[in-house]
Order: C-alpha cells, then sequence, then structure tokens
C-alpha cells in the first residue's frame, strides 16, 4: 500500500529499527528494574488484609513443610546416631543382618580373625540386643541394650546428665536416656526393675540419645549386655574397631571381608548410609513424612496462587495502562515476578523462624525436628519456586488482557 | 525533535513536511456478519509538529477507534497509518509497543494512574520505561504546576490534578506525539479548559504534535484545527 504515493520510498519498518529508536539505557530494559519492584511492592501492600492472609499461607506451608523435612531429617538422624557417635572405624555383623537393631548373632571367632588382619589397630565385640523391659509401675516395653566396652569407650552411651560412666562396671547397672523416663516408667536414678527377666537398676541418665524405633536405647557393660541376653562372654552380635594410623580404609576393609567370609564388614559410613535407607525408604517411614512435606507445598502454591492472582486481576487496568503506553512484556513480567519474590522472601522469613522455635522445643521430645540452616536456606528456594510457579496463572492472565481496554471504560 | 528514523528518510525529503502522523483511507469494521459494526469508513487524516488537533464528534462516532489505530493499538480493517513516515503496516505487537514508547504520550480520560504510587512515582514508571533519567519527573511535574504535589497519591489529588500528573507521565521521554481520549471528560469546564490549554503549550512551545479527543464543544476553539468526525466519516 506504501506504492500508492509515489513520494514516499520504500518504508523501513519499525520492526527493523526499533531498538535504536530508544535511548541506550531503555534498550537493556530487564536491567532497568527499580520501578517494577516498586509497583510490585505498592501494589501488594496496597490491600494489607489480603498481604496478610497471602503471608499467613506461606508462613503455613513453611512451617508445614520444615516441620515434615525436620522430622524427615530428625528420624534420619537417630536411625544413625549409635553408629555415628563410636569412634569405630569398621563394624563387622553375621552375614545377612538385614538392619542394625537386628543383627544375627556373629560367629565367636571373628573377634580373632579381625584382630590379625593387618591394618586393624584394635577390635571388640559389641552387643545390640532388643529385649523386654519390665516397667516398675507395671506392664511392658521393648527396649534395644547396647553392650559395650567400657574400658575402650569406643561405642557407648555420651551426654550423660546424671551418674557416671563408671557407675556401668556395677553388675546390672544401666543407663537410660531423660528423653524416655515416663516410657519405662522410671522416676530417677536408682530404680530397680528387669530386662528380659534378670535384673536391672538405672544408675544415670543421658539426654537426647533417641532411637528411631519405638524401643529406647539401653546403655550397659558388654558383659552386662550378654547376661541379659543369657549369652556368654564369647557371643555378641556386632565386632567393632579401629584401623592403624596410616592404614587404608579400604584394603583394610577388603582384607578383612576375605578374612571374614561369613560376615559383612562395614566402614561406619557405610553401616550409617544402610542403616538410614532401610529406615527411611525400605519400611516407608520416611516416604510418608516426604509425602506431608509435598502436601505442604501443595497447599502452599494454591493459597499463594489465589491471593497473586486476585491481587493481579485488581491491578488488571494498570497492566493494561502499561501494555498502552508501550512497556515490554518483561515489565510485566517483573511486576508480577516481584510481588512473588517479595511475598516468598516475606513469608519465609517468619516461617522459618516459627519452624526454628518448634525444632527448638521439639529437642526434649521422643521425636526430634532438626533444621539445620541448609534446610532454612534450602527452603527459601522451595518457597520462591512455589511462588513463582503459583505467579504464572496471573501472569497468564495480565498477559492476555488488551491495552485497547484502557481507552473503552 | 529529529525523528529517529531521519536516517532512513532520503535526504530530498523535508522533514517538515512529514506528518508526525497520519492516516489513510482507513477503515475499521468490528466483527464480521450481520453483527459487524463499521466504526470508520475511509478516513484521511494528519497532524503536523507543533499543531494541535482536535477530534470531535458525537459519542459512537469512532474517535477512540481512530486514536486506537493511529496508537498503534488496534489494526485497521484497511487503510495504512504513518508514523513519522513509517508505515505501521505489518509489524509486530512488540515492535508496536516499543513504537509507542519512544514516540509518543497516552493521556486517558479516566487518568489511569497507578493508584499505590505518588504523582512523582507515576511519571517515574514512564521515564524508567523510557530509559530516562527519573530525576526528572519532578521537573515534568512542575511544568504541568505540580511542583508542591509530588509526594500525593492519585486519591489525594482532584481531577484536574490527577489528569495534569497523567500528561506529566506522557511527557516523559519527550515522546514526538501526544494522544489524549477525552481528558477533559471527568473534569469541570475550568479544569478542561486548563488541561487543554496545557496540551496547546506544549504543542506550540515544544513542537509535539498533539490529538485530542472530545464531544466538547467547547474544547474547539483551543485548538488549532477541529477535524469533526460523524458516524465513522470525517466531515469537515
Ligand atoms: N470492541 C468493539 N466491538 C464492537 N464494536 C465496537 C467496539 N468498540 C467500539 N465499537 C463500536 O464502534 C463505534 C465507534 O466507537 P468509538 O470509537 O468508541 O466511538 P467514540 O469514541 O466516538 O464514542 C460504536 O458504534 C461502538 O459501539
Ligand atoms: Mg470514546
Amino acid at each position: 500500500m506504501n506504492g500508492t504515493d509515489p513520494l514516499r520510498p520504500p518504508t523501513p519498518s519499525f520492526g527493523t529499527v526499533p531498538r535504536s529508536a530508544l535511548p541506550v539505557a531503555a534498550r537493556f530494559g530487564p536491567w532497568r528494574t527499580r520501578m517494577a519492584w516498586l509497583l510490585a511492592w505498592r501494589n501488594l501492600a496496597h490491600d494489607r488484609s489480603r498481604f496478610a492472609v497471602t503471608l499467613v499461607g506461606i508462613v503455613f506451608a513453611v512451617v508445614l513443610i520444615a516441620m515434615q523435612v525436620g522430622l524427615f531429617l530428625g528420624f534420619s538422624d537417630a536411625t544413625t546416631v549409635i553408629i555415628l557417635h563410636s569412634r569405630a572405624d569398621f563394624w563387622i555383623a553375621a552375614r545377612g543382618t538385614q538392619n542394625f537393631e537386628m543383627a544375627l548373632p556373629l560367629d565367636k571367632q571373628a573377634l580373632y580373625q579381625a584382630r590379625s588382619v593387618p591394618g586393624v589397630a584394635h577390635a571388640e565385640r559389641l552387643l545390640v540386643q532388643f529385649g523386654p523391659w519390665k516397667k516398675p509401675g507395671g506392664g511392658n516395653e521393648g527396649v534395644l541394650v547396647v553392650g559395650s566396652d567400657l574400658n575402650t569407650g569406643l561405642a557407648g552411651p555420651w551426654n550423660l546428665v546424671a551418674g557416671r560412666l563408671e557407675d556401668l562396671r556395677q553388675p546390672d547397672a544401666v543407663l537410660i536416656d531423660r528423653v524416655y523416663m515416663d516410657k519405662l516408667g522410671v522416676s530417677g536414678t536408682g530404680v530397680a526393675t528387669e530386662i528380659n527377666g534378670r535384673r536391672a537398676r538405672v544408675v544415670g541418665l543421658t539426654q537426647g540419645i533417641r532411637s528411631f524405633t519405638t524401643s529406647p536405647w539401653i546403655f550397659t557393660a558388654l558383659r552386662t549386655g550378654q547376661r541379659f541376653a543369657g549369652l556368654d562372654a564369647e557371643q555378641s552380635n556386632y565386632v567393632i574397631g579401629t584401623f592403624a594410623p596410616g592404614a587404608d580404609p579400604a584394603r583394610v576393609r577388603a582384607d578383612l571381608t576375605r578374612a571374614l567370609p561369613r560376615a559383612d564388614v562395614y566402614l561406619s559410613a557405610q553401616l550409617a548410609e544402610r542403616t538410614r535407607d532401610y529406615w527411611m525408604f525400605t519400611t516407608g517411614a520416611g516416604a510418608s513424612v516426604l509425602v506431608s512435606a509435598v502436601l505442604g507445598l501443595l497447599v502452599g502454591s494454591v493459597i499463594v496462587a489465589q491471593v497473586l492472582y486476585a491481587t493481579t486481576v485488581d491491578h488488571l487496568t494498570e497492566f493494561g495502562t502499561l501494555r498502552a503506553m508501550g512497556a515490554p512484556r518483561t515489565f510485566i513480567y517483573k511486576i508480577i515476578l516481584g510481588q512473588a519474590a517479595i511475598s516468598a522472601t516475606l513469608g519465609h522469613i517468619p516461617g522459618a523462624l516459627v519452624a526454628m522455635a518448634l525444632a527448638k522445643g521439639s529437642e526434649l521430645a521422643a521425636a526430634v525436628i532438626l533444621i539445620p540452616l541448609g534446610l532454612v536456606l534450602g527452603l527459601y528456594w522451595v518457597t520462591l519456586a512455589m511462588c513463582i510457579l503459583a505467579s504464572l496463572v496471573s501472569i497468564r492472565k495480565a498477559m492476555g488482557i488488551d491495552p485497547a481496554m484502557v481507552f473503552q471504560r | 525533535m529529529t525523528p529517529p528514523t531521519a536516517s532512513h528518510e532520503p535526504p530530498t525529503l523535508p522533514i517538515a513536511d512529514t506528518p508526525a502522523l497520519e492516516a489513510q483511507g482507513v477503515t475499521m469494521v468490528y466483527g464480521s456478519g450481520a453483527t459487524s459494526v463499521q466504526a470508520l469508513i475511509d478516513v484521511d487524516f494528519a497532524v503536523r509538529p507543533g499543531e494541535i488537533l482536535s477530534l470531535m464528534g458525537p459519542s459512537g462516532s469512532g474517535k477512540t477507534t481512530l486514536l486506537m489505530i493511529l496508537g498503534g493499538l488496534l489494526h485497521a480493517t484497511c487503510g495504512v497509518v504513518r508514523v513519522e513516515g513509517l508505515s505501521l503496516e505489518g509489524l509486530p505487537d512488540s515492535a508496536l509497543a516499543r513504537m509507542r514508547l519512544a514516540r509518543m504520550g497516552f493521556v486517558f480520560q479516566s487518568y489511569n494512574l497507578f493508584p499505590a504510587l505518588t504523582a512523582l512515582e507515576n511519571v517515574q514508571v514512564a521515564l524508567e520505561l523510557k530509559g530516562r533519567d527519573l530525576a526528572e519527573g519532578a521537573d515534568l511535574l512542575t511544568r504541568v504546576g505540580l511542583a508542591g504535589r509530588l509526594r500525593n497519591r492519585p486519591k489525594q489529588l482532584s481531577g484536574g490534578e490527577k489528569q495534569r500528573v497523567a500528561i506529566a507521565r506522557a511527557l516523559a521521554g519527550d515522546p514526538a506525539i501526544l494522544l489524549a481520549d477525552e481528558p477533559t471528560a471527568a473534569l469541570d469546564s475550568a479544569n478542561g479548559r486548563a488541561v487543554v490549554k496545557l496540551l496547546g503549550e506544549l504543542a506550540h512551545d515544544l513542537g509535539r504534535a498533539v490529538v485530542v479527543v472530545t464531544h466538547d464543544l467547547r474544547i474547539g476553539d483551543l485548538s488549532d484545527r477541529v477535524v469533526r468526525i460523524e458516524d465513522g466519516r470525517i466531515v469537515e
């Protein structure tokens, strides 16, 4: 149609020169964000009650997710706490042992075979045995007795808050954790009862050594533990030990495996990982906790999506005005994503604080919630992703408007 | 006021002769079939730099439709629109948006200010979009007589003041063309005349091309030229 005017040369198109029509700073629009952030913030703050609802929704989701993941971490920690708190480098268990708490009896010769392997500095027996605990007030409770060599202190109790380790040398002496006093019907040290029908006496208390199973840990001397279980001094279900300085753990482990064909040999970290995987994934216990965390994420996303959408709809005319003025799409994205990022940040901070307070409060409870700094930071990214995903619906809505609407009101 | 596209024009064509905005044979049909509406019929129209032009006509005559087509917000069913000599035909929406950002300022009947922002910030949004220094915002508001209202939100301003903020916002980035759709409709006649007078000064003092849509006959005498439109046709 340009050809209808003979004076006019073929018209250069705005499409080929458009950016040069703008000052340099505007050509790099995506990096200029001050007013977009301001609009994002003011649009949110403009309707205070709705913004409060958004934040409460995000806080709720953050706390829910943090609790569930924290529980998962707490559980996961509890499954391996005995292994990781020991100073043992290696663990030998009878072949076929499925989980740490239910180890099969180990061959008596295993201790001597282990000691004869070059690179092994020290080896000793350890007993981990399930048994019934007679509650002084009546009834029974299953417990896991850990009988360890008191002379080396390689494995065994820590964090004593009442009594001394030395007290375990008395016959029948045991330590329990303060967390389980109620469960075991124990009011304090000095209480006598029975394990597996044999006399036991509480001589001290530890603090914060939780079991993942419903059965509390009971710490005692190896020989005392063997008596509870009706075993003789040569019998145990673990041999643990340390490597000589400078020995190559992988090589010594291979040598141990060769020397003990009917046993499994683990480095401490390997056994911990195996035990954690068994409880958290094979049994499905961890999965159920993670499912709750995912639910928290979904609920949070829906709340945030709803409120961000309502905010966007409220300001639709403004987006239309911006489009009519010639604002690029990126400017609108920046406002809506800015709203999401501001909401995520302001919701995450109190959410994380509440979660950390609850975690602190759980230190004396049977199920500990662990919220390490890494979880707090990771959760921020999850919250941000959740809010940004939730805002995509709003972006669709805002981009769908016809800028002509602002003339037709 | 040199158009940024001057280098693409042959040197023999004097720029002063190029209309800032030009429509040739523009026809607009909304919808199709039995329900279609002919909003504009074969409209020819031009406005030059330094000129303020009133587009007048009764309600429903097609004024807003023409303004939207001139602003690249609506594609004409047929006809050509040129902005500073360049045809808008076939340009994608993103290029039209960049053209508006670079060359045009808009003033709306209902102001369309950002209610959560102050007067100054409203202007600064446009400055940022156009890649200008945000500090220019105060100067622009001073130019429209609002130096004392920089920190006020739209809610705290009168209708006339709001429209002046909107004009300051439209002036951000020195656009060559100002398009205003019934900017005085929501104002009393004194404020309405003040706003149109301001637009006239911008045209005469700064060489802008200004198109003011109105159906208010009293505004007409404040502009250089009046174009009447009735039932989608220009009647002169
Ligand atoms: N989006 C639309 N769809 C269908 N018809 C429309 C639309 N917009 C405007 N019209 C019609 O086009 C005609 C011109 O409208 P408009 O340009 O808004 O007139 P004015 O601004 O002069 O009042 C009117 O008959 C109106 O009903
Ligand atoms: Mg109209």
